[in-house]
């Protein structure tokens, strides 16, 4: 038994070390000194310093930071709207293609999406003479990317909420609107949280939407990054990617940390209530 | 209990909120239940379904120099209605090298992408599943890390492993395992490490989800009865663990077929995958008709694994409710 226990203990040590060796080399390499990035010559902190004073890099930083913020409100807006129908209408009319369609944007090709919007937004600035491609397009874009998302974790979620607090709620005479805002939204609270940082990181790394969706004044961080990595590696880019990183990690971690404690307190409570009763 | 005490202080401003809100909407919107299906409803009619009506469109315009660069389909002049379909992208579409290569060689890398992250991530996700509940979380969430950090980082960060002076070929070089560096950037080994590199997370997470559901009886009592521990694997484990696996493959195999950061970075000028040949069209060559009707044939093909994938996810919002 100890042998195969080992056996899967390396395993798992060996598909972690795949899935994390490429991030932790941009990492140290982005305090190497030599230009040649592969190259270790010594620590140094040169191309942060470069990168801060990169104009192309910090404006498109700038504007992917708004496009982010916009998007995941955007997606945390429209996404639980759209999961709290999937999860508590029973029967509709076109039920199926609501279903469909919040499904399908979560394996659809992306470059398929963003041929079919760019052509909508072409087609209706033909027509209408609004909307010229830029930030606003690039901002519907990727709320159509993370919406699924969004909806599909907020339905988990509602689904596997406690009815009873709800019924409670409107014997005591609640109006829907006021059951969702006081009983059901401060429950699905987490499940907001984690598809707004979603929205955001799918948001501030989509290069195809952007490019697609992009005029000739908006250009955004993943557009700089793509276009340079196309060349090869660049020790710029790999400070930038450094930066990413500990920003995300420290995020996830952090709201996994709050998570597991509100999970432990509820445990905790329902443990007292049955004891106490 | 503290979700109780926390009300009171929110509830004059929701209450607030609700009133305002209700006095806001217009007097011919729907009311009720029927406004509140109709409006996500209406947002992902117009920006999901119509835009592929444009595409559909587009495909069977003619390429013009203007801005839009194609031709109307209806014209309408002296009092005569003129429709001009053109078939003729999309039999370049079918028939051309080019675009038939492409579309063979997507679903080539898009199956083995699939197969290669169920053989890797499979086991990977069984272990996590029966690992010890106090580790489960931080295994889960390894996983999940991966899958939230920037996307195009992560692909990038492959080019300072695989170059010729990357760091495979300089550890290989320097333990005497080979004695030129082994060619995997710019090719189509390079295509397939990021491929399964990139969509191993995207396998994992449901995968894990499904797998970590079972019900672990029947394999004890499978045990019990005398099964060797492969035919207990092969005649419950697996076959319990079926959905999850197809809904996990989809979720890798639909989405890589039109795959084009990762072939564009990590692969060759032969790896020309069908989201390549797309991108071309439509920024280099500016051919937006045959590019729309590489797109319709792109979902036609992908038709049969969507529905596949919508059962499914159908059935799981059912069996959760």
């Amino acid at each position: 038994m100890n042998g195969s226990r080992l056996l899967g203990r390396t395993y798992l040590g060996l598909v972690f070390l795949f899935l994390y060796v490429p991030t932790i080399c941009v990492v140290v390499y982005s305090f190497n000194e030599s230009r040649l990035v592969t190259v270790w010559s010594g620590f140094s902190l040169r191309w942060y310093t470069a990168l801060a004073g990169d104009e192309e890099v910090l404006s498109a930083a700038w504007a992917s930071l708004e496009v982010g913020v916009a998007t995941a409100f955007a997606s945390v807006f429209i996404g639980t709207w759209a999961g709290f129908v999937l999860s508590r209408f029973k029967r509709f009319r076109g039920q199926t293609l609501f279903t469909g369609m919040i499904n399908a944007p979560l394996v659809i090709p992306e470059v398929i999406q963003g041929i079919s919007l760019l052509l909508l937004f072409v087609a209706l600035q033909g027509a209408l003479g609004w909307p010229a491609r830029g930030l606003f397009t690039i901002w519907i874009g990727h709320t159509m990317l993370c919406v699924s998302y969004v909806a599909i974790t907020v339905q988990s979620r509602l689904a596997s909420l406690d009815e009873s607090l709800h019924e409670a709620a409107y014997d005591l005479g609640a109006t829907p609107l006021r059951v969702f805002f006081d009983i059901t939204l401060p429950l699905i609270s987490q499940a907001l949280i984690s598809g707004w940082l979603l929205s955001f990181t799918i948001s501030i790394d989509d290069v195809l939407m952007t490019a697609f969706l992009s005029g000739p004044d908006s250009t955004l961080l993943p557009i700089v990054v793509f276009s340079r990595a196309r060349v090869g590696l660049n020790p710029e880019i790999n400070a930038l990617g450094t930066l990413f990183i500990v920003f995300v990690t420290v995020g996830v971690v952090v709201n996994n940390h709050f998570m597991l404690r509100r999970q432990r307190r509820r445990d905790r409570e329902r443990t007292q209530s049955v004891l106490q009763a | 209990m503290t979700d109780r005490l926390a009300l009171p202080a929110r509830r004059g401003r929701t209450r607030g909120l609700a009133a305002r809100l209700a006095s806001w909407l217009p007097s011919w919107l729907p009311k009720g239940r029927t406004f509140v299906i109709a409006a996500p409803f209406a947002f992902l009619l117009v920006f999901f379904l119509v835009p592929f009506v444009a595409v559909l469109k587009i495909s069977f315009a003619d390429v013009q120099m203007s801005v839009p660069p194609y031709t109307s389909l209806v014209d309408l002049t002296d009092g005569t209605l003129k429709i001009a379909l053109d078939f003729e992208h999309f039999r370049t579409v079918l028939t051309d090298h080019l675009y038939l290569g492409a579309y063979v060689f997507s679903v080539e890398v898009a199956a083995m992408t699939t197969l290669v992250c169920l053989l890797v991530g499979y086991p990977a996700c069984y272990l996590i599943a029966r690992a010890d509940p106090a580790h489960r979380n931080l295994l889960l969430m390894m996983v999940m890390l991966p899958f939230w950090t920037s996307y195009l980082i992560r692909v990038y960060a492959w080019i300072g492993l695989l170059k010729n002076q990357g760091l495979i070929n300089n550890v290989l070089i320097w333990a005497h395992l080979t004695d030129e560096p082994l060619k995997i950037y710019h090719n189509n080994w390079g295509l397939m490490i990021g491929m399964v590199y990139n969509y191993l997370p995207y396998l994992m997470l449901p995968l894990y989800a499904y797998l970590v559901k079972l019900d672990m009886t029947l394999v004890e009592a499978a045990y019990d009865l005398g099964a060797r521990p492969a035919a207990a694997f092969f005649t419950i484990t697996l076959p319990m663990s079926r959905r999850g696996i197809i809904a996990s493959s989809l979720l890798v195999f639909i989405p890589a077929v039109g795959e084009y950061v990762i072939p564009e970075l990590l692969g060759g000028s032969n790896s020309l995958m069908i989201g390549r040949v797309m991108w071309d069209d439509f920024f280099v060559s500016t051919d937006w008709p045959t590019a729309s009707a590489a797109t319709v044939a792109m979902v036609v093909l992908l038709l049969l694994p969507m529905a596949w994938f919508q059962r499914i996810r159908q059935k799981d919002i059912e069996g959760a409710r």
